[in-house]
């Protein structure tokens, strides 16, 4: 009977013990609560009530006839006094890169090249002065447009100014009546003001390049009402949040990345300090998010958030990934033509040259430290490589410097032969190679605007040119397992070297040998076990 | 054939057992979820992997700490004193004795469980291997805090390997450990004995003084369990 009740007292010891065991295990931690960083997030971005103070239909100074965009400027700046003195100050306006050398500047208005339309030509290729935020093509010889940013209605401004004008001289009274409800859209228009949307960012940086998703692949207009799966923070039945939730902005500086100087250096999360901008996502969701015991955690001083939280870009609309300029100017029947292929997105166009779209693009990973290198048409070339017109700085020994998600645009286009420099074609207007088809005469008068000299000798160079993936942020149950990394041969990681990652890597001669030994000592004790029946049997038979 | 009259005998107490498929189990997992971890296969994810892998560990670490505790306090230790004596003949036997029928040359007996050969297999195990698992694991797990403790010049790839090359040896040890299993008496025998605690030995057979403990022999692991 003592035996019994031992035994008893032993299974019910070990059970519990099993129990302890499994229930403490921070895998079967209760995941209900929401994590550390997602809480803090909430706190900080608690819905904002509409604070403003005005109605800028009831201003005297929005309730006059406009005859010109400049004149609309300037009863804004009737009371917004200091907004140009400091717009003009920013990159919105300049279009050129402060930090950087005053000889080679970069900036579109300045000496930078990409491979989409190459180079602005110091704003005289007036087809790119469309995404300045000025009132005409001429860049910054006119007022600043405020209504590009703060415009909540759009309308086509040069239509109507031109219809005014012309409704206004007629002799003919109906026409003049007319024209008064022409005022009244210009009223309307220059009334409905606020603070920039997702629309207002986005006319200008969804479509950049020339056409919608050309350029970033994490922003293109699908983001101007995206739901919560396209982007967690931007989605309508998500977050809600308008571009300047993130790029918070102070006298007219929008936070964010210039060029080679990073969004942020510091990357201090609000509780740190309260008045940093809120465009790193450490800002708000802090640099140890994840739950506390979490894995992830240890992840964020070498793994960007982005890397895992933002695993595919280009989800509803496609972004172009390769441009060939090398195949533009062919011609059917002596006219320029166009060819269209998958997502109604065209393959080839006279005018440009082969192109390709890709959709759910998986994001390339690179070292970044938060500064981009930027190339310049002053820049020299080693045309025998792939020339990075834009490629991240940092290495995996910066301090500063994580993995991070890229969209890698590639294409060819061309190269000053003789001086070693990218060329910088014009583009636009009756002079432009989409007119003329004329590479030497285009480059030549480029190079003209910049001052640079062209031998006249072209050939054509494969190019890349990086952008940062950190918008379209999927919710949480799309992030990346950690088994998108650590596995091989297909991690996503795989390209990146020089450190050991679990999971990814092996060294080939320890597992062989491992495993070697492991199965010899399984040969061995086969054979010794049939060695043992075989002597057992023959002694049985004595 | 001799026949030798065989007594049942309490050999290994409840901690021992207790300890031993504990340690079993625990090695278990860490191998199975070690070699997830290392891309051998896929079984419950990486990440599950990890975490069961870690607390495992940890876990280990605790009970080997109670073991430790256990062997030094009971004077167990004294049974993994390693020694030459007999060790070629027990070699001997396992090549070429066990084949012709002949009988062990140190068969199990209280107060000296382990042949020659066992004493210096688990002696090496429990003084080496384990701990060589046991210190690459510990840095292996803290590798965030390396740079912190000032220790950012050691490089993961070679405690990865030390850690993996480990684990090659336990498995190895596993696969002969319990293969000689089956070389008692009978064919479960052994393992037997290592639940129940009870196992036969073959009578008369007297514990040398080479090696017996010490004389002051530690009384509770032989008699505790005798009601």
């Amino acid at each position: 009977m003592r035996l019994k009740s031992k035994h008893k007292r032993y299974a019910l010891s070990c059970l519990w013990i099993c129990l302890l065991f499994f229930t403490s295990a921070p895998s079967f931690a209760n995941q209900e609560q929401d994590a550390p960083g997602l809480e803090l997030a909430r706190q900080v971005v608690k819905e904002a009530k509409n604070t403003t103070t005005a109605d800028h239909s009831r201003f005297k100074a929005l309730n006059q006839d406009f005859t010109s965009g400049p004149e609309i400027t300037k009863a804004c700046l009737s009371c917004h006094t200091e907004a140009a003195d400091q717009l003009k100050k920013t990159l919105h306006w300049t279009w050129l890169d402060p930090n950087s050398p005053k000889d080679n500047q970069r900036g579109k208005a300045g000496y930078s090249i990409n491979n989409f339309c190459i180079s602005a030509n110091a704003m005289n290729d007036h087809h790119c002065n469309e995404c300045h935020i000025g009132w005409n093509e001429k860049g910054k010889e006119t007022e600043i447009d405020c209504l590009k940013c703060h415009g909540q209605k759009k309308i086509n401004w040069e239509e109507v100014f031109q219809d005014y004008k012309i409704l206004t001289e007629s002799k003919d009274p109906e026409e003049n009546v007319l024209a008064k409800d022409a005022q009244a859209e210009i009223h309307e228009a220059a009334q409905s003001i606020g603070r920039p949307t997702r629309k207002n960012c986005g006319s200008c940086h969804f479509s950049g390049g020339g056409g919608d998703g050309v350029k970033h692949g994490d922003l293109d207009p699908s983001l101007i009402n995206p739901n919560r799966k396209l982007d967690v923070h931007m989605g309508y039945d998500g977050q809600d949040f308008e571009c300047s939730r993130c790029h918070t902005t102070v006298a007219h500086h929008v936070a964010g990345r210039i060029y080679g100087t990073p969004a942020s250096e510091t990357r201090h999360s609000l509780l740190e300090h309260d008045l940093e901008p809120k465009i790193m996502c450490e800002s708000c969701h802090s640099d140890k998010p994840h739950e506390l015991s979490s894995k992830m955690n240890d992840h964020t001083d070498k793994v960007a958030c982005q890397a895992c939280h933002v695993p595919v870009i280009a989800k509803v609309l496609p972004v172009q990934r390769w441009w060939d300029w090398s195949r533009a100017g062919k011609k059917k029947d002596g006219k320029p033509y166009d060819v269209n292929g998958p997502f109604g997105k065209p393959v080839y166009q006279s005018t440009k040259g082969d192109t390709k779209w890709e959709k759910n693009v998986i994001p390339n990973y690179l070292w970044f430290n938060g500064s981009i290198k930027g190339f310049t048409a002053k820049d020299m070339i080693d045309p025998s490589k792939v020339v990075k017109l834009a490629w991240p700085e940092g290495n995996r020994n910066e301090k500063n410097a994580r993995i991070f998600p890229f969209n890698i645009h590639s294409g060819k286009q061309p190269y000053d032969t003789v001086n070693k420099t990218m060329t910088t074609p014009l583009l636009s207007g009756e002079h432009g190679y989409w007119t003329t088809f004329d590479w030497q005469d285009s480059i030549q008068r480029g190079a003209k605007y910049l001052n640079l000299p062209f031998s006249g000798k072209i050939d054509f160079v494969e190019t890349a040119y990086v952008f940062p993936s950190t918008h379209m942020v999927a919710p949480r149950e799309e992030a990346l397992k950690c088994n998108q990394c650590h596995t091989r041969p297909d991690s996503r990681l795989a390209d990146l070297a020089g450190f050991y990652m679990p999971g990814r890597d092996k060294v080939k001669l320890i597992d062989i040998a491992g495993w070697a030994i492991v199965l010899s000592s399984f040969v061995g004790i086969v054979l010794h076990a049939l060695g043992r029946i075989f002597a057992n049997g023959r002694k049985k038979e004595e | 054939m001799y026949s030798i009259k065989m007594v049942t005998t309490y050999l290994y107490t409840r901690y021992e057992r207790f300890w031993h498929w504990l340690q079993m189990a625990l090695i278990f997992l860490l191998l199975i979820t070690g070699f997830e971890i290392h891309g051998v296969y896929t079984l419950m994810g990486f990440e599950e992997a990890v975490e069961v892998h870690n607390f495992v560990g940890i876990a280990w670490l605790i009970a080997f700490a109670f073991f430790v505790f256990w062997i030094f306090t009971t004077g167990e230790w004294k049974q993994y004193v390693p020694t030459t004596k007999k060790l070629f003949e027990v070699i001997h036997y396992y090549g070429i004795g066990i084949f012709k029928g002949e009988p062990h040359p140190v068969p199990k007996r209280k107060g000296a469980k382990h042949n020659p050969l066992q004493r210096l297999t688990y002696l090496s195990l429990a003084t080496m291997l384990l701990p060589i698992q046991m210190v690459t694991g510990i840095f292996y797990w803290t590798y965030n805090s390396w740079e912190a403790w000032g220790l950012g010049f050691i490089s993961l790839k070679i405690v990865a390997l030390i850690h993996l090359a480990g684990a090659f040896s336990i498995l190895t040890f596993i696969v002969v450990h319990v293969y000689m299993t089956t070389t008692g008496h009978s064919i479960f025998a052994h393992i037997k004995a290592m639940i129940t605690g009870w196992e036969e030995i073959e009578e008369g057979e007297e514990v040398e003084d080479w090696e017996k403990p010490s004389l002051r022999e530690c009384p509770e692991t032989v008699s505790a369990e005798k009601g």
